[in-house]
């Protein structure tokens, strides 16, 4: 049977099931696919902070969203044009997202009277209404599974675990997708158990199979590559990312790394990630709490290694003191915090740009410190480098903001070689060096130099006490305190002169600019691009370096006749700004809903503006 | 080419730093200080491969004074700041000074960590049972009734034993030394040193300004030979000022009898074992006190196992051999790639 095909330039997916249902693998896959196949794309999962929620029931939901096309894409997306409804929860937690005359695939074995009614549901959504305006597609996913797998000699209790696969095949059939990737993936895996392997691959041929022979939809679509700029290509998540930037910097600098961390959500995968690589001199400490994480990692930094801790908002909080440390001692770290939704314990398991205060701020005394926030999850590989660059370099704590959107979220990324980064030259005092003091400073930058212990000649003493400038004994003077803190700010401040220029997206003098900082690039890019095609006058520019901020923001700002500030907080960097930058008037956009930004909404908010 | 420059042997006064001194006269704190700068030379490691760092108290400022690398750090965290200077470079020497409130109080956490780990490191703990550089508050060690500033009426609360807590916490070594005796002091840190993982010396020390005479009951002229059992490996455990008294085991409860009284011989004493690695007699020597008991000096428990560096290392070393990926660029190319033409 011949399908018509239906070329289309971009469709959002969403998979969702119970969050045992293998619902971020089956997303994992689908985008793995699409990109070797040279789609762009970009993903985010979003799953409950329960491990096991109670099964069927929306809280238990997890979920996974894919973007891809043959544009370039630069977000998740928004709104579904297929979702993909393992059970009646998993309805019930997207239905409100999903384009109207959209698809919805559901399993209609797990429509049965009591999973609706665990879901929430009083009434089938299958008979009331419910999906009216939708385009439904419903298939026996568990009963076909287990059929298809009934020559594998798999427990029974297996038999139909493999219906995420089964699905999997359908979608990948109404894409025209090939099954290899996938297939050498499960191969992979479940390399021990090749019965499990091939009972994954039995259910993801029969979806396609089952697809294609019932033709499900009307149509299959095709979305071409994208043109995206020569090169070889992997996928990559931002946790994966800030990991290997780092891996990169220690092996450019020849350091060791050390990361002293503390298990939180949503940093743990960074821990996960270096923890794999101990044959690259990488000590990674899982310590007693995040205090102790940054303590040891402060400890490795004085004995020489490139230190490393990881960890969201709560743990920030309790490594205040010690940053305080490893500021007023000036030796370098670098701290990752991917950022969740707070305050407190908050919403561990979603994305918020809640802790920029925290982060250029939050510690006792005069206490200035780098932070660098990264903007995709490829970027992360980026800053985190330049953020152990600036650290070794400079010899000061540096924070590099993430998120738990980035952090999760994956797209493709032309690979980068370690050769091409940026040269990393640490600081170090020269053994033996009779003019030598610990704390004696370079002219250009004021930073102090990194004399380790096994150095002779060079044995020093070094603490949380304020210092005299130049021999670092302990001063309680007047006039050095307020020299000391005065150096350590402008040292800070001349990283200025180290970092690129803020650029910006749109034409100079456009009525409306857009400005946002980390995370939030790929939905305000879009939106603005989209709108720029339009032809409204409106322009982007984003924030990496926060502090210290681009030595040319203000003359950026002075080009636009308004300035909004886009956040995913109640306005924290808008804050920054009208202290560090205050002749301009600033308009700010938040949402604090633990979700990225949507197209739709921002499009919204700058026609407004525009119009006002 | 000779080498026309001979090799001078370190001294005492090569550990010296031109910093004053600042603690109050009359301190436990200087013999202490004394005590490790004449041990230094005799630990076999050059004076750049020795790392002093400390918390935050009276003790703390011990680094100040040592001309070797140091490191004055926070309130509580220094057994995870040397625990990551001694995971960064294993051939340094790092010594962690402490105090009562530092260890046990706000570093308790840390405290217990690192000796669950056993990270070869060294830690003086300095107890005065009283937090000094805040001007006489109790500590976790206080005696129950203790009155302070902060409990003008007597402590109610109930005090930490250090020891007990560190073998609750499966340490390999424990030892207990008092700032009056410096010579046995230094001959304990000596072996502190030379022992493999975590190794802790409690140190009993003087407050003159806060809680001035708190040890006279086991340091006093008149009671110390009656009042301290000093612990030796392989010997029998007899002290007092006629050196007949002898600490035997009763069923579960550890017993004085006198020799020579009541057909009682120095056979049957018990000999101590420091190595013993069951912890069981190790606490109960630990936890005499007086005036029942004389207090229990010496290296009193002395396990040899592997150090939580050595392991670290270890792995890291063993996973050289079987990795497969070598480089950051091998890293970023394995695993599902494409090519865009």
């Amino acid at each position: 049977m011949s399908k018509t095909v239906e070329e289309i330039d971009q469709v959002v997916i969403k998979f969702a099931g119970d969050s045992g249902d293998g619902m971020q693998l089956t997303g994992t896959q689908f985008s793995n696919t699409a990109a070797f196949i040279g789609n762009d794309l970009a993903t985010f999962p979003d799953f409950p902070a329960e491990i096991r929620a109670p099964q069927g029931t929306v809280a238990g939901v997890s979920g996974f969203k894919i973007q891809f096309g043959s544009n370039r894409i630069f977000s998740p997306g928004d709104e579904a044009d297929i979702l993909i409804a393992m059970n009646p929860a998993a309805l019930l937690a997207n239905i409100d997202w999903i384009r109207d005359g959209g698809s919805v695939i559901i399993d209609s074995d797990s429509f049965k009277l009591k999973d609706f009614e665990k879901a929430g549901y009083k009434k089938n959504p299958l008979e009331d209404g419910t999906l009216a305006g939708y385009n439904v597609i419903e298939a026996p996913i568990t009963k076909l599974t287990k059929e298809s797998v009934v020559d594998c000699d798999i427990e029974n209790k297996f038999r139909s675990r493999s219906k995420n696969m089964f699905a999997l095949g359908i979608v990948y059939w109404l894409f025209s997708r090939p099954l290899s990737i996938t297939e050498d993936f499960l191969d992979a895996k479940f390399g021990k158990v090749p019965e499990i392997a091939r009972a994954n691959k039995q259910a993801l041929k029969a979806g396609y199979n089952y697809a294609l022979t019932v033709e499900l939809l009307p149509s299959a679509y095709k979305v071409k590559a994208a043109f995206l700029p020569k090169g070889k290509y992997r996928s990559v998540m931002g946790n994966e990312a800030t990991a290997w930037g780092i891996m990169a910097a220690a092996e450019r600098a020849e350091l060791d790394i050390f990361l002293g961390t503390y298990p939180i959500t949503p940093a743990s995968d960074i821990l996960h990630e270096l923890s794999k690589f101990k044959n690259f001199n990488i000590v990674t400490l899982q310590a007693e709490d995040e205090i102790a994480g940054i303590c040891a990692s402060i400890g490795a930094s004085f004995a020489g290694s490139l230190a490393v801790t990881s960890t969201s908002g709560p743990g920030l909080a309790l490594k205040g003191e010690a940053i305080g440390l490893a500021m007023m001692t000036e030796l370098p770290i670098v701290i990752i915090n991917v950022q969740r939704g707070g305050p407190s314990t908050g919403l561990p398991t979603k994305t918020e740009q809640s802790d920029l205060l925290q982060a250029v701020y939050g510690r006792n005394g005069e206490s200035p410190i780098i932070v660098l926030a990264a903007s995709t999850p490829s970027n992360c590989f980026d800053y985190a480098y330049k953020a152990a660059k600036l650290a070794v370099e400079h010899m000061t704590p540096v924070i590099l903001l993430t998120d738990g959107f980035i952090a999760n979220g994956s797209e493709p990324w032309k690979i980068k070689s370690v050769g091409e980064m940026e040269d990393i030259t640490p600081a170090f005092a020269k053994k033996d060096d009779e003019n030598w003091n610990p704390y004696l400073r370079s002219k250009d930058k004021l930073n102090r130099t990194w004399a380790i212990p096994g150095t002779k000649g060079l044995e020093h003493r070094i603490g949380g006490l304020e210092k005299q400038a130049v021999t670092g004994n302990i001063s309680y003077d007047p006039n050095n305190h307020e020299e000391m803190v005065k150096v350590r700010a402008k040292k800070v401040a001349r990283v200025a002169n180290f970092i690129p220029e803020l650029e910006f997206n749109g034409d100079e003098n456009s009525d409306l600019l857009v400005v946002g900082w980390g995370g939030t690039y790929g939905g305000l890019h879009t939106a603005v691009s989209s709108m720029l095609d339009e032809g409204k006058s409106v322009a982007h520019a984003h924030f990496n370096f926060i502090n210290p901020l681009p030595k040319n923001t203000a003359d950026v700002f002075s080009k636009f006749k308004k300035i909004v500030v886009c956040e995913l907080n109640n306005g924290q960097f808008i804050k920054i700004l009208q202290s560090e930058i205050p002749q301009f008037d600033y308009l700010q956009y938040n949402k604090i809903q633990g979700l990225p930004f949507s197209k739709s909404q921002l499009e919204n908010e700058f026609n407004n503006l525009l119009e006002a | 080419m000779e080498h026309l420059v001979e090799e001078k042997e370190l001294t005492f006064r090569d550990f010296e730093t031109d910093q004053d001194v600042r603690w109050c006269p009359g301190c436990g704190d200087y013999a202490i200080l004394k005590a490790a700068q004449k041990v230094m030379p005799q630990i076999g490691k050059e004076k750049e491969d020795i790392v002093f760092i400390s918390g935050i108290g009276c003790s703390s400022r011990f680094p100040y004074y040592m001309n070797t690398y140091g490191f004055h750090t926070i309130h509580g965290r220094a057994p995870a700041v040397a625990t990551g200077v001694k995971l960064a470079n294993p051939n340094l020497s790092v010594w962690q000074v402490t105090g009562d409130g530092d260890a046990l109080a706000i570093g308790g956490n840390h405290y217990i960590h690192a000796l669950r780990r056993n990270i070869d490191i060294n830690i003086l703990l300095f107890n005065n049972e009283i937090y000094g550089l805040t001007k006489g508050q109790f500590s976790p060690t206080s005696a129950t009734g203790l009155k302070t500033k902060s409990s003008p009426e007597g402590t109610v609360d109930r005090s930490f034993n250090p020891g007990k807590l560190a073998v609750g916490a499966e340490a390999n070594f424990f030892a207990r030394v008092i700032d009056v005796d410096p010579k046995r002091m230094a001959a304990v840190m000596l072996m502190a040193e030379k022992h493999t993982g975590t190794s802790l010396v409690e140190i009993l020390q003087n407050c003159i300004i806060f809680n001035d005479k708190v040890f006279t009951n086991v340091t006093g002229k008149d009671v110390k030979l009656d009042m301290q059992l000093w612990l030796s490996h392989g010997e029998p455990m007899i002290f007092g000022k006629e050196r007949n008294k002898g600490i035997i085991l009763n069923g579960l409860q550890l017993e004085i009898v006198t020799i020579g009284e009541n057909g009682v011989t120095e056979a049957d004493v018990l000999v101590h074992d420091a190595h013993c690695s069951n912890n069981v007699l190790h606490n109960m020597l630990i936890s005499m006190s007086a005036p029942e008991f004389p207090v229990a000096f010496g290296v009193i428990r002395m396990v040899e196992s592997e150090s939580f560096d050595q392991n670290v290392w270890k792995q890291i070393e063993e996973v050289k051999e079987t990795a497969k990926i070598r480089s950051v660029d091998e890293l970023m190319n394995s695993g599902v790639t494409w090519e865009i033409e």
